[in-house]
Formats: structure tokens, C-alpha cells, sequence
């Protein structure tokens, strides 16, 4: 089965919108979502509403930090996180609140595990930044591959059976098949909000039989996301930092 | 887990095993065979008890990513792959014949000879680069050749694959491969440098002509240390009859900088191919190696080996083309060669390690049998050259970087196609005919180069007036 991981969208509604549909060209039976639908971006309802109708259609999610911190006031945030998060507090309804503090924070699939940041604490939403870092996670759990997001900047780590761990800055659209002989933590980009330089929305789509993994990017209509946020008072450099993928 | 023994006559995953073929320390190999597979198998079995190098498995892993990936002559053709959490294995084209290895009692092979097994392996290792793959395990053992001549490059376990992970990145603290044909570079830690396989290569073309290996057989890393700051012994010190264009490419091939070395495996190739253009430098003539006080500087200034932090393979093939341009010295009008030449020229400046190949056909008769004095008894040969130089002077090019080639054949085009295919060239120029007349009679040359050509190819035509 071919699935699709959607992580960080972040309200994110041309991107989103966009990897949607290239996930469905190369034909994705199924969606996980790695959490922070909301936050940053100007159309937090659009996105939660297409999570929900999707999940009931069989795609399973869990929690973000951005998720969690729309639902209760305790996350601590950079300023103009807060002030989107604020924003977006006051535009989901109810019920769409309800949706997101109820996600899990991590999910089990067969070898797999989803979680939004890494596997060790998650409910601590420490980011998966080097090494040592991927290798405390890999450490935390018997998954095969662990798939996460968080940090905006795919990354793929290994942790052999001697615990020798290996990291990699994978390439757009060559697949990589994951050996079962190691555990492989793999770091998502951002569908919304990418954060390593290339400004095209990512995503990844996993094949649970060849275990190949395929980190896709798919360019979006920037200038219209953009302007959402503009148009809603969010901070101008929420909408500056799409163009340039920083 | 309990794992199946492997033995004549088990089948693994549809693979009926035959006999045993080698049994070495990393892995066991068996023959093989499937009903629907129409060529000879060989299935490679990791060596992985307890207690086995760690670095079998790793190199294994890495055979089971990159074999599958690797297309063309120069690797075997890759069937099926088994992991670990069954039985591991990768099933392989069986390449028939031995290995370079079995050549080494009859060393020094005869220049000729050695230059051409030098040749094939150049362009083996081309066709692995544009494959995004670095051997980095060049040495006898893992060359094998085709009946039909082709180098075929085997065993993948040591090697780089610059678009998935390296799982050897941080599995051994010190640099693991056969040290005698280790690059400095690799010592430093650096494995995405295609150039460390033509410094492998030159270890074993050295080895070839002259019977010693460069480097000696040292297999301590302090002894493997010293080819970061101490040159070989130039072969003409070994053997007087060395020739100086042999000299050239050997030792450029060994240079401590990468950057020093051939830019490209496609670019050795193709100096070995035409030796007799190679462009001396102080390299060819000399028979003493550096003086002490270079090698001290060398060792004691660090840094001097410069690490690029990150090489970026593609790009670097990319920077380093091939360009034939193909002039028509006779029929050509000066306007056409001069836009030639301009465009060559803007090609060649954006690509300072670009070089450029001249190409002129000299038209055979179908039947007529030509002869190579022309009436006034002058070689029309000779004259091709003398005018392919001639259009390239303006382009001031260092003569490392330029050759002349003038080809004689009835049909341009397919010499034209056949030259850029013997010579990985990259990128073809081409002057579109300008007489309709003389193209409805003829055909179009660079029509026909333009939709057979294996590479770019830039059709050229003058600005005409709007008639």
C-alpha cells in the first residue's frame, strides 16, 4: 500500500491543496497526517475541516505543538507563532477545537510509528536536529521507521543493529528503500511552511511493501498563500519567509 | 531466528541453488537459477554469524541499495535482493571469465596494452559517475570485462551512492577499503569525491606498465598516511623507455589534490584514447620526485589537501564536458564558423574545465578509392588539422584543454555520431547547411546528429535577413 505523509501544513491551504493532489497522481491509497494543521498560515478552518473529512474517509493523524497550543493556553510560543495561534484560536469553532485536542500523540501501524516530533518524549516536542538526537528517539522505540515532522527540514537517520547511526539530506523524488536490517527515523519537511531553503511544499509517500520512501516536493501558488495571510492581519513575515522556504 | 542453510539444490525465493563458487570472508558466492531468467546467476550470501566483521553487513546493505539502481554494460544487471529478516542475498548477472587480478604475473604489461584496460575501466567508472555512484574500491579484483570488451565493475560494498543515505558514514573510525589504491582524500574522511576512483585507477595503470605499485603494499594507516604528502617515484625512474604522454596521465591521476587530478573519468578516457594530443606538462618529463622541502611544506602545513566540504557529483560531471564542435573546413562559409566559434566560446567560458574536441570529416567516395594526396600531391589530412587550428585560435585556449580531429568516412553525420559515442562526449555543435539546394540534394548533417546523438546537441545557424 502506498501511503502518503502530510506533516506541518499549517494552514497552509494552496500548499496543502496542491500535495493532496500530487499524492493522488502517484497514486496514495492512504494519508497520514504528522500534526500542526493550524498555525502560521491564514485558513485554519479549510485545512481542519478537509483533515476531518478525510480521517473519516480512513486517514489517521496525530497531535502538533501548534494543534495543542490552539486548544490550551500552556505551549509557550516565538511571538508571531503566538500571535497566529491567538488568531486561530479565535476562528475554529468548537467542535474543530475539540478535533485537534483529541488526536493522539502518536500512532502505531504495523513496524510504524507516527509521532509529531520524536519518539522519546513527545509530549515534550524536543526537534530532531542532529544525530544524537535522531538516535534518542531511535533508541525510545521497536518501529521499524518512526515518521515524524516538526522541524521543517527532511532529513533521513538509520540506527544499525550495533547502533552506529547514519544521517542523510534526502533528494526530491528518488526513492530509498528502507532495509530492515536498521531502524530509520524519518524527519518529514514541511507541507506549509518549509524551512530548508526550497520554497516547493513537502511531503512523502511510503510503500509499505517495497519499503521505499520518497521524499516528493510540489510547488504551489506561494503568492495566493501568501495573501491569506496578509489579508488577516497575521505578521507580514509569516507570508515573507513562504518565498523563500526559510 | 533459525535460518535456512544454504545448499545445492534449496530454493530461495523462486532461485534454485547450483554449486558453490568462491567462498571469500565477506560473503559466499552461489550459482544459481530461475525458470524465467534466461542468463547465468550468481547469488551473493553475506557472511553474518556471530562474531563476523560487522563491516560485511554494512558493505551488504550497501550492495542491496545501490545494485538494484545500477543500469548499463559496466555493472552486472541486478535481479532480486533478500533482507535480513529472512535469508540476504543479492542475485546478480553472472559476469563469465576472471577478474583483473588473474593479469598480476604477468606484470608490467606493454604500454598499448595496459592503456587500453586503462580505457575501458576510464569509461566503466563514466558511466558509474553519471550514475550518481563512486566505486571507491578500484583495484584488479573488482574488474572483470565483457566478451564483447566492455570493464564490468563489481563489488559494491565499499561504495558511495550520492543520492541515498551512506550507511559506511560513520560505521568504522578509520578508512576502510584496500589501502594500497586508497585516494589521500579517503584518509581524510571524504567519500563523495568521484575523482578518488581515477587516484585508484592511476594506482593501478602505475602498477600495470611499471610492476610496482606506487604506493607499496603498506596496510598500516600510518603508512597509508604518507600519500597525503609524498609523491610516487615517477615511472620514467623505474623504467627509462616510459613514455612522456603515459607519464602525463599517470601521474595526473595521483595527484594529492582531487582538483589537480582529471575532472572526469570521461575526460582520462579520453586522453587515452588519443594520446598523441595530450598536452605535456612538467609531469611527463620528470624522473625525480618532489623535493624534500615541497613534501615538508606539504605534511606540515595543514590543510594544504584542501576537503571540499561537500562535492556535489552532478554538478561536477557537468562543469567538466566534452564538447565536440564540428567544422566544416571546406564548405563552411566564414559566417557560419564564426558563429560556431562564438558559440563554442561562450560554452567553453562558463566551463573552465570544459575542454573541446575539433571535428572535420573528410569525405570518402562511395566508390571512387580516395587517396590521401590530394592532385598538387599535398596530404589532405595534414590540411584538415592545419585549418581545424587555424578556427580554433581565436578561442585562446590552453592546449590541455583543446584537440583536433579529422575523421574520414562517407557519411558525416554517422562519423560525427560515432565519434561523440566512442568519446562520452557531452555536447555537440553543429552548423546547419545553409544551401537548400545543396541540404535537399545532401540531407541534413546536423538534422540527422541532432536526432541521433546520445547527448546535447546545439544546431547552429547564422542570423539571416528577413527575406
Amino acid at each position: 500500500m502506498l501511503l502518503a505523509i502530510f506533516s506541518d501544513i499549517h494552514a497552509n491551504r494552496q500548499a496543502f491543496s496542491a500535495c493532496l493532489e500530487s499524492a493522488r497522481t502517484r497514486g496514495a491509497r492512504r494519508i497520514i497526517f504528522l500534526g500542526d494543521f493550524v498555525g502560521y498560515g491564514g485558513d485554519p478552518e479549510w485545512t481542519v475541516d478537509t483533515a476531518i473529512r478525510l480521517i473519516a474517509d480512513g486517514a489517521v493523524a496525530v497531535r502538533g505543538n501548534h494543534d495543542q497550543a490552539v486548544t490550551s493556553a500552556s505551549e509557550s510560543m516565538n511571538p508571531d507563532a503566538q500571535a497566529a495561534i491567538e488568531w486561530t484560536r479565535g476562528r475554529l469553532s468548537a467542535a474543530q477545537r475539540r478535533f485537534l485536542a483529541e488526536l493522539p500523540l502518536t500512532l502505531e501501524e504495523d513496524d510504524r510509528l507516527y509521532v509529531h516530533s520524536e519518539a522519546s518524549s513527545p509530549q515534550r516536542w524536543r526537534y530532531v536536529q542532529s544525530t544524537p538526537d535522531a538516535a534518542r528517539s531511535l533508541i525510545a522505540t521497536p518501529a521499524h521507521v518512526t515518521f515524524c515532522g516538526h522541524i521543517h527540514r527532511p532529513a533521513l537517520y538509520s540506527m544499525s543493529a550495533t547502533a552506529k547511526m547514519t544521517s542523510f539530506v534526502p533528494t526530491a523524488h528518488v526513492p530509498i528503500q528502507l532495509l530492515r536490517g536498521r531502524q530509520w527515523l524519518a524527519v518529514l519537511g514541511s507541507v506549509g511552511q518549509p524551512r530548508d531553503g526550497d520554497p516547493a511544499a513537502a511531503y512523502a509517500l511510503y510503500d509499505t511493501s517495497s519499503r521505499e520512501i520518497t521524499y516528493c516536493r510540489v510547488p504551489y501558488d506561494v503568492d495566493a498563500a501568501a495573501a491569506r495571510i496578509r489579508e488577516n492581519g497575521l505578521p507580514d513575515r509569516l507570508a515573507d519567509r513562504l518565498f523563500v522556504g526559510r | 531466528m533459525a535460518r535456512p542453510s544454504v545448499q545445492p539444490g534449496v530454493v530461495i525465493d523462486g532461485f534454485k541453488v547450483g554449486e558453490r563458487l568462491h567462498s571469500g570472508g565477506m560473503a559466499t558466492l552461489w550459482s544459481v537459477t530461475r525458470p524465467d531468467i534466461n542468463v547465468p546467476l550468481l547469488m551473493k550470501i553475506p557472511r553474518i554469524s556471530e562474531g563476523e566483521d560487522p563491516a560485511a553487513i554494512v558493505s551488504f546493505e550497501m550492495e542491496q541499495l545501490i545494485l538494484p539502481r545500477l543500469k548499463g554494460p559496466h555493472v552486472p544487471a541486478c535481479f532480486a535482493t533478500g533482507d535480513f529478516a529472512h535469508q540476504a542475498y543479492v542475485v546478480i548477472e553472472l559476469i563469465p571469465g576472471q577478474t583483473l587480478y588473474r593479469r598480476l604475473p604477468e606484470l608490467p604489461l606493454p604500454y598499448g596494452e595496459a592503456c587500453l584496460i586503462a580505457g575501458k575501466i576510464a569509461a566503466a567508472l563514466a558511466d558509474l559517475h553519471r550514475q550518481n555512484v563512486i566505486h571507491h574500491d578500484i583495484k584488479p579484483s573488482s574488474i572483470m570485462f565483457r566478451d564483447s570488451g566492455e570493464a564490468v565493475l563489481i563489488d559494491f560494498g565499499l561504495s558511495h551512492h550520492t543520492q541515498l543515505p551512506d550507511l559506511l558514514q560513520e560505521e568504522f573510525r578509520l578508512p576502510y577499503g584496500t589501502a594500497p589504491y586508497m585516494a589521500p582524500e579517503r584518509l581524510l574522511g571524504v567519500r563523495d569525491d568521484p575523482r578518488s576512483d581515477l587516484f585508484s585507477l592511476g594506482v593501478l595503470l602505475y602498477f600495470f606498465t611499471t610492476g610496482v605499485r606506487p604506493f607499496g603494499e603498506t596496510e598500516t594507516l600510518r603508512g597509508m598516511r604518507r600519500r597525503l604528502w609524498r609523491d610516487p617515484h615517477p615511472p620514467r625512474k623505474l623504467k627509462p623507455d616510459y613514455p612522456p604522454w603515459l607519464q602525463e596521465v599517470v601521474m595526473r591521476c595521483l595527484e594529492i589534490e582531487p582538483a589537480s587530478r582529471y575532472p572526469t573519468a570521461s575526460q582520462l578516457a579520453f586522453d587515452l584514447a588519443h594520446p598523441d594530443q595530450i598536452k605535456l606538462t612538467a609531469r611527463a618529463e620528470r624522473i625525480k620526485r618532489d623535493p624534500l622541502m615541497t613534501v615538508w611544506r606539504r605534511r606540515f602545513n595543514q590543510g594544504l589537501l584542501q576537503v571540499e566540504r561537500k562535492v556535489d557529483v552532478a554538478a561536477q560531471l557537468a562543469s567538466s564536458p566534452i564538447v565536440a564542435v564540428a567544422i566544416d573546413t571546406v564548405d563552411g562559409t566564414d559566417e557560419l564558423n564564426g558563429a560556431l566559434r562564438r558559440t563554442a566560446a561562450r560554452i567553453l567560458e562558463t566551463l573552465p574545465a570544459a575542454r573541446l574536441a575539433c571535428v572535420n570529416v573528410l569525405k570518402l567516395g562511395r566508390i571512387t578509392i580516395d587517396r590521401t594526396l590530394d592532385e598538387q600531391g599535398q596530404n589532405k589530412h595534414v590540411d584538415r588539422l592545419v585549418a581545424l587550428k587555424h578556427w580554433a585560435s581565436p578561442l585562446k585556449l590552453n592546449e590541455s584543454r583543446l584537440t583536433v580531429h579529422v575523421l574520414e568516412a562517407i557519411d558525416p553525420a554517422s562519423a560525427i555520431l560515432e565519434f561523440a559515442r566512442a568519446n562520452h562526449v557531452d555536447h555537440i555543435i553543429v552548423g546547419a547547411r545553409q544551401d537548400s539546394f545543396v541540404r535537399s540534394l545532401l540531407g541534413s548533417v546536423s538534422a540527422k546528429v541532432a536526432s541521433e546523438a546520445p547527448c546535447t546537441v546545439t544546431v547552429v545557424r547564422p542570423q539571416r535577413p528577413a527575406g
